[in-house]
């Protein structure tokens, strides 16, 4: 698609940010990249990743519009052109996405000054990774049941408790942590934290193995672990309103930090060279015609989205303003999951063959991104409660509980 | 073609918010639900038993002419708003989501088609257009293809004109139309014309349709004369090629106004309605397909303002981009016609609940010009390539 209309100075620095990835895309990884930032396991992967997005901070693309007192560059509306044009380039993901599109945020609008200035930099360059303890075992989808205790103790917090499914636990130095710290009060007892992790006592992270056979995210356990007052994000028995603004931006429904998609730019088309590379009964599958329809239907969803998020930029053809905002992530989703069944579908009897077989279609990307799609339509409040945010908050229908 | 840039919000600015807020208040003032029940569906005997055409209120017809819609696909130049496809877009979003029986579409349709031929034939009936002169496309063959070129009309050169045969089909309100605008082949050429409904040798047979919204007809021809004057192109299927997006755009726009009103009438259903002490919106059976619903829409709509900007920046995508609309606003509009008589329960299946007026409006513009799988496959003949050519297009 053409530029959108820009004045001068975006559209100069539209410019820029696409010569700049133009002329400095990264060398290839000296290992096979994950799919997404929740899926980094390896060492390597990590520093190659983090390398990345260094140099992405360092070129003004990551935190442009953050205030150059916390590391950004204090421009406005720049990071949604840098985000364009890094999800346009095909360049790598950034790592610390809990950094950038939860962390940073959140801490812009809740921190203290002297917080905003200690975290906000390390969490756009990526030199601190970030990993987010929201869930536990009793506590998923009715986020507010948290059991983990915060027990103040001086001019420190006692906390004990166990977090589960935390991407980037391995990597992170620093969590974003809800806490219970009133037992008579379920939202108005909660209190957010910004907690230190990696090398710290009482904090233990124990990976978990994904369906995948991959792992890529934890379980945290705290053991009379002390986080200092300090750490305190906003006031205590805040913690709900606190984990709302993170949710706002984790779920795509407010402008992030920074990053790039790292998926190939267009799926479909993607999927349309699989399929005209695949023979099926004897026939090429790109002239079936069920499968053609099944292509079709993918690519208008794609550019069905693609539109949406231009007309959620347009008041006058928006009924509701939170309407578009609130079906990114659904949507988004359910469609990466629906183009990876079809990929599996397409490939046929090679959809079989896992990621060791030499004969699997694209190193058995189709199967691997297929099981991986769940990991997108469970995390993030899963996508059934996604439909009831939609129907309550949008269509203004009973809250269903 | 020069790809120009995208405008900022699909070229949909002040001037068409305006026209679009005023149609809304225009509509919802003189045909709110119970007026276009009264109209339309008192009862169900005079149309589906004595096949009398779909009524209609011309008087209404007459104060929208005045307001200038008629006119809105015609350039100034020939006395026309010369509004932009995303500004009909909108107004036409309004006329679904009330129903609107009316020439309206059909004329509109039919002014595209002329606007596509850019001849001076073409522009003498724009002109007449800009007035007030209602028109209809009579381009369908008997067997309803869709295909522009198709068509069931013959011509044979006499004199400096023609003598045209045939019957062209599912005309759309050709009740209402002073003139067609229709196709005829001759030898190879496909001839586009322009003729009134009162020539001689012309002959309307109504059709029995289920929308009570519109009326549908068969138009024969049996040795009608067509004077040099009345040849609005002898490249028709060009002509048509190209104002086939918009046309596109037209029943997609309407569509997604008929699925809003269906989305919002069966939300305020599910609040008020209870049933095991709650609302009918609080259990999730009713409430996650309400939500399917409107993301379905979201696409159409957003799809719709897509295919309406590349229209009006003469983008060689445009066909792409109003197939897709079509696509999904067929499929969104049966997705909520579904659900808005299943969601009712049994009132929902009766004659006196409004769902069914709309339901129906939308089904008749499901499959108007295609649906959704026929889109489809046009689709794929774009983006994949026609079938059996995928070898020949990997080797060149
Ligand atoms: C790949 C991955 C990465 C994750 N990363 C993180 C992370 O970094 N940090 C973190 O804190 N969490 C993370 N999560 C956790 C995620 O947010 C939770 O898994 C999610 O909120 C669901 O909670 P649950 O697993 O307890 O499922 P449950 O809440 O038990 O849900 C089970 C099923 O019941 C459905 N259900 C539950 N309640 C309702 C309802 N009211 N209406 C309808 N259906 C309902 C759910 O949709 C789901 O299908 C991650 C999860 C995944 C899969």
């Amino acid at each position: 698609m053409s530029a959108p209309h820009l004045s001068p100075e975006h559209a100069e620095f539209h410019e820029y940010a696409r010569r700049w990835l133009d002329e400095n895309a990264p060398p290839p990884a000296p290992e096979r990249l994950p799919l997404s930032p929740i899926e980094v396991m390896t060492v390597g992967q990590r520093d190659y990743l983090q390398d990345w997005q260094g140099r992405c901070y360092e070129a003004g693309l990551i935190g442009c519009d953050y205030p150059v007192e916390y590391g950004g560059r204090g421009h406005q509306g720049f990071q949604s052109i840098a985000n364009q044009a890094l999800g346009k380039a095909r360049v790598p993901f950034m790592i610390n996405v809990v950094g950038l599109n939860m962390a940073a945020p959140t801490i812009l609008h809740h921190g203290s000054e002297e917080q905003k200035k200690k975290f906000i930099p390390g969490a756009l360059s990526g030199s601190e990774i970030w990993c987010q303890g929201f869930s536990e075992p009793g506590a998923g989808s009715d986020m507010a049941n948290q059991q983990t205790q915060a027990i103040p103790q001086g001019d420190n917090w006692i906390v004990n408790g166990h977090k589960v499914w935390t991407s980037l636990g391995h990597f992170a130095q620093w969590m974003i942590l809800i806490t219970r710290t009133s037992k008579h009060h379920k939202y108005d007892g909660l209190t957010y934290f910004l907690a230190p992790i990696e090398g710290h006592p009482g904090v233990t992270v124990r990976p978990l193995v994904k369906i995948t056979g991959e792992s890529g995210f934890n379980e945290v356990l705290f053991e009379d672990a002390v986080i200092p007052d300090s750490c305190r994000l906003d006031a205590v028995g805040k913690g709900w309103t606190v984990a709302m603004t993170t949710l706002t931006y984790e779920r795509g429904a407010a402008e992030s930090a920074g990053g790039g998609s790292g998926e190939a730019a267009r799926p479909t088309q993607r999927l349309i060279n699989l399929a005209r590379e695949t023979q099926r009964n004897g026939v090429c599958a790109a002239d079936d015609p069920v499968t053609r329809d099944a292509l079709m239907q993918r690519a208008i969803v794609a550019e069905g989205l693609a539109q949406n998020a231009r007309r959620a930029r347009v008041p006058a053809l928006c009924d509701h303003p939170m309407r578009l905002p609130l079906q990114q992530k659904l949507v988004g989703s359910e469609l990466s999951q629906h183009n990876a069944r079809l990929g599996v579908q397409i490939a046929g009897a090679h959809s079989m063959l896992y990621k060791l077989d030499s004969s699997a279609p694209s190193q058995g990307y189709w199967p691997l991104a297929y099981m991986n799609s769940y990991g997108h339509t469970i995390a993030a409040g899963t996508n059934e409660i996604q439909r009831n945010i939609l129907g309550e908050r949008v269509l203004g229908l009973a809250k269903s509980k | 073609m020069s790809k120009a840039t995208t405008p900022p919000g699909f070229g949909f600015g002040e001037d068409e918010e305006m026209l679009r807020d005023l149609a809304r208040k225009f509509l919802d003032e003189k045909l709110p639900v119970e007026a276009l029940r009264k109209l339309v569906a008192e009862a169900p005997e005079p149309v589906y038993d004595h096949g009398q055409r779909p009524p209609w209120a011309p008087g209404l017809w007459k104060q929208i002419v005045e307001l200038g819609w008629a006119g809105l696909a015609v350039e100034e130049a020939d006395g026309g708003a010369g509004i932009s496809m995303a500004g009909i877009a909108g107004l036409v979003e309004e006329v679904g989501r009330h129903a609107l029986p009316s020439p309206l579409i059909s004329t509109l349709s039919a002014a595209l088609v002329l606007r596509s031929a850019a001849s001076a034939p073409g522009r003498e009936q724009l002109r007449r257009i800009a007035l007030g002169t209602t028109a209809a496309l009579a381009i369908t063959p008997a067997s309803g293809s869709w295909e522009p070129g198709d068509c069931g009309i013959t011509g044979t050169r006499q004199g400096d004109g023609y003598l045209l045969n045939g019957s062209a089909h599912f005309v759309q309100d050709a009740f209402k139309a002073d003139f067609f605008v229709g196709t005829a082949r001759v030898d190879d050429e496909l001839l586009l014309f322009a003729l009134p409904s009162e020539a001689e040798g012309v002959s309307l047979e109504q059709d029995h349709i289920h929308d009570l919204t519109r009326d549908q007809g068969t138009l024969r021809l049996s040795d009608v004369r067509l004077s040099a004057k009345d040849v609005v192109s002898p490249n028709g299927e060009e002509v048509l090629q190209r104002a086939w997006p918009g046309l596109l755009v037209l029943v997609s726009a309407d569509l997604c106004g008929t699925s809003e009103w269906q989305l919002q009438t069966t939300v305020e259903y599910a609040k008020n309605r209870k049933q095991f002490d709650h609302p009918l919106g609080f259990f999730q059976a009713v409430k996650h397909p309400l939500v399917n619903a409107m993301v379905e829409i979201d696409r159409a709509r957003s799809l719709l303002y897509h295919a309406a900007c590349c229209i009006d920046m003469g983008s060689p995508e445009s066909l792409e981009a109003a197939c897709m609309a079509k696509s999904a606003a067929s499929d969104a509009g049966a997705f909520i016609s579904d659900r808005s008589v299943q969601l009712h329960g049994g009132i929902g299946f009766t004659w006196e609940c409004d769902v069914h007026i709309y339901f129906k409006r939308s089904m008749h513009n499901q499959a108007l010009l295609g649906d959704g799988v026929h889109q489809r496959r046009k689709l794929a003949d774009r983006l994949i390539g026609p079938i059996g050519a995928t070898v020949e297009n990997e080797t060149a």
